[in-house]
């Protein structure tokens, strides 16, 4: 079991990761939370030193992560903060839209960009640090859409699928190291980045559910999990369909 | 998506647009169809939460702490923050709410917007007066910070002032010191309403808190039967038992009402003969305060259609005429709710303009929609309101006629020019030209 005392938030303000920071502060964890707005970051952090004691430490710093020239200034200064580091997780990210994305590759690569080269930046800083501590754990929420292309949003599927190959080649790297990889596969989840879609149907999840799981797959150091689990069922039927059929399919 | 409805299920109106708030300074965006209107965690009755056109702006993102003072019990939060997450978060601190509602599941903006009052009316005053700040957006892009001590009328409009002054984005709170989770509560069983008025008045002098349920179905000489609960905080040093909340849930839409002559009667018959503890028992604050939270969605067994809610207010002169003279008139009718509530304001004035707590008694009942019946028996019962110079509860009202809102509301017209020109309700369209 992994101690979640000391965590750093990557793309805190989002709705995830914000019922992830209650949850964890409700477990007595000292937070460094990274943000891109001011306003949400600051009425996060001010949130979230309510709900904490004396004793946790609450801070955090605004930042666009596309920027990585920041992430070695910020995860220094979380661990400066916190007094070391046992858990990260990364949350940023957008959803693109992908009829914008197929207009014009400029809009491709900035997605590209947030999506999966601002994690992978982070990931490396991360992972030397860790490997090099003999302990911790790295979470990232990637997404069920990065298991297969589909027409509808396959630059952030392609995005999420490369951070997932990625963290899949980290966790057998940092294995030896006592550092655990998880990667985070929501399903639909109920937040503004999903404002525009309809949110009617069980499979729509509330943050504070995929939260939880969350916090329990760091805790006990899983690989891959899907939130809810019933995704890894719909998932495992959606990768074996045959490519022949699947391309004709409109999903 | 569909449409948020309050907490009774009707009216059934539907908004042009629904649209979720989730970051206080964000404000409201651009282009919205307007009127606007505040829609919390929809535990308001009727359409005081509701409107027909323009945009609701669902509040529960709003939920966030803002500062928390726990020497001096003054907490700011967001509007959107239930009752629930403020006392989850200050009860095991020592504090509570001075002054709360029957349901911990009404948002701190609705409490303020309805000046909700608790059991403890006659110590305490209502939610209004334990406000020490709030900050209103006007849809005009201007904010404005109200306190109790400025004489420019935004308080007191804003109290009470049903979400129509504007939005309610952040509230400051002074709260209550407590020793403990914990009530002590007294429950003693009256015959009649006879006895209920001297039971109550003796309680009234020597409790925070009372409250009486009555059996609303009971003629003669036994009528207005039923028990008071009178409780405080418990002691500092009482041997605290422990305490695990259970809860049950009405999980489907019974296709009729299940609330029929024949439940009401079995059911308050029951509740009357229930053992009482008049030497007194400690009670957690989650049963004694919110009894009917405990089963999720209790507002189904009403059945699809729904229910109205009755809550009246009688002054002091006329309250034993009047209260006997309602409930005469709904057990004739067979009508009636599981729990008829009855209880006293004290003499502290509302600091809203619109306010309902009032010195006098209240009565509240729930009747299933049965049409045209509900609405004739509901009318006699204005009548006998009106005539005795009382007033209903606006946060549990879905079809009071215009003119029994203006008489029992005689600010309306000043508290007209506070109304965010932005912000409407259905409410609000139908006591007002």
């Amino acid at each position: 079991m992994n101690s979640l005392n000391r965590v750093i938030l990557f793309g805190a303000t989002s709705a995830i990761a914000e019922q992830t920071a209650r949850q964890l502060v409700a477990q007595g964890a000292s937070l460094y939370c990274v943000g891109r707005n001011r306003d949400k970051l600051m009425a996060l952090i001010d949130d979230l030193k309510v709900r904490a004691s004396d004793h946790q430490q609450i801070d955090g710093d605004v930042a666009d992560l596309t920027d990585s020239d920041q992430h070695a200034r910020l995860i220094d200064a979380g661990e400066r903060a916190l007094g070391g580091i046992d858990g990260a997780l990364i949350a940023h990210g957008t959803l693109p839209n992908q009829q914008a994305c197929q207009a014009d590759v400029t809009q491709t690569r900035q997605e590209i960009e947030t999506n999966a080269l601002s994690v992978i930046s982070l990931l490396t800083l991360l992972a030397n640090r860790l490997e090099q501590q003999q302990y911790g754990v790295i979470a990232v929420i990637s997404s069920v859409a990065g298991e297969r292309g589909r027409q509808s949003n396959y630059v952030y599927g392609a995005a999420k699928g490369m951070v997932t190959l990625f963290l899949q080649g980290l966790r057998n790297r940092l294995a030896k190291s006592n550092v655990d990889v998880v990667t985070i596969k929501p399903g639909f989840v109920d937040t503004p980045m999903t404002a525009e879609l309809d949110k009617g149907g069980p499979l729509w999840a509330k943050p504070e559910q995929i939260a939880k799981g969350i916090i329990k797959a760091m805790q006990k150091g899983k690989g891959e999990v899907y939130l809810p689990w019933f995704w890894w069922g719909i998932m495992l039927i959606i990768k074996h369909i045959p490519e022949a059929i699947f391309k004709r399919m409109s999903l | 998506m569909t449409a948020p409805r309050s907490w009774n299920r009707l009216p059934r109106v539907a908004p042009d647009a629904v649209h979720a708030l989730t970051q206080r300074y964000a404000g409201v965006p651009d282009g919205l169809p307007r009127p606007l209107l505040a829609h919390g965690n929809g535990r308001s009755y009727g359409d005081v939460c509701l409107t027909e056109q323009g945009t609701l702006l669902l509040t529960r993102g709003l939920d966030r702490f803002i500062e928390f003072d726990p020497q001096q019990g003054i907490l700011r939060c967001e509007a959107g923050v239930t009752l629930a997450e403020l006392l989850a978060l200050v009860v095991p601190q020592g504090w509570f709410l001075p002054s709360t509602p029957g349901t911990r599941l009404a948002t701190v903006g609705g409490a303020v917007a309805n000046d909700v009052h608790g059991k403890n009316h006659h110590a305490v005053g209502s939610f209004g007066h334990h406000v020490r700040a709030l900050e209103l957006w006007r849809s005009d892009g201007s904010i404005i910070a109200c306190r109790p001590e400025d004489d420019n009328g935004w308080f007191s409009a804003t109290i009470g002032g049903l979400g129509l002054t504007g939005l309610i984005r952040w509230v400051e709170l002074q709260l209550m010191p407590i020793q403990n989770p914990w009530m002590w509560v007294e429950s003693q069983r009256f015959a009649n309403l006879d006895e209920f008025w001297a039971l109550n008045r003796r309680a009234e002098a020597r409790w925070p808190y009372t409250v009486a349920w009555i059996d609303c179905l009971a003629k003669g000489k036994a009528q207005g039967r039923g028990i008071l609960l009178a409780g405080q905080h418990a002691a500092a040093q009482a041997e605290l038992p422990a305490f695990k909340e259970g809860g049950k849930r009405i999980p489907v839409d019974p296709p009729f009402s299940l609330v029929n002559g024949l439940s009401l009667r079995a059911f308050n018959t029951l509740y009357y003969r229930q053992p009482v503890k008049p030497q007194g028992a400690l009670t957690h604050y989650v049963p004694y305060f919110y009894p009917l939270d405990a089963i999720q969605g209790w507002n189904r067994i009403y059945g699809r259609r729904g229910f109205y809610q009755y809550q009246c207010v009688i002054p002091p002169r006329e309250a034993e005429a009047a209260t006997a003279a309602l409930l005469d008139t709904i057990a004739r009718r067979g009508e009636g709710s599981f729990l008829a509530v009855l209880k006293t304001f004290g003499n502290k004035p509302s600091l809203g303009m619109l306010s309902f707590p009032r010195p006098g008694t209240t009565l509240a009942l729930d009747f299933p929609d049965r049409g045209d019946k509900t609405l004739r028996l509901l009318e006699e019962l204005d009548a006998i309101v009106r005539e005795a110079g009382g007033t209903l509860y606006p946060g549990k009202d879905a079809r009071m006629p215009a003119s029994l809102f203006q008489a029992g509301y005689p600010q309306w017209e000043a508290f007209s020019a506070y109304v965010d020109p932005g912000f409407s309700s259905r409410f609000w369209q139908r006591v007002t030209p």
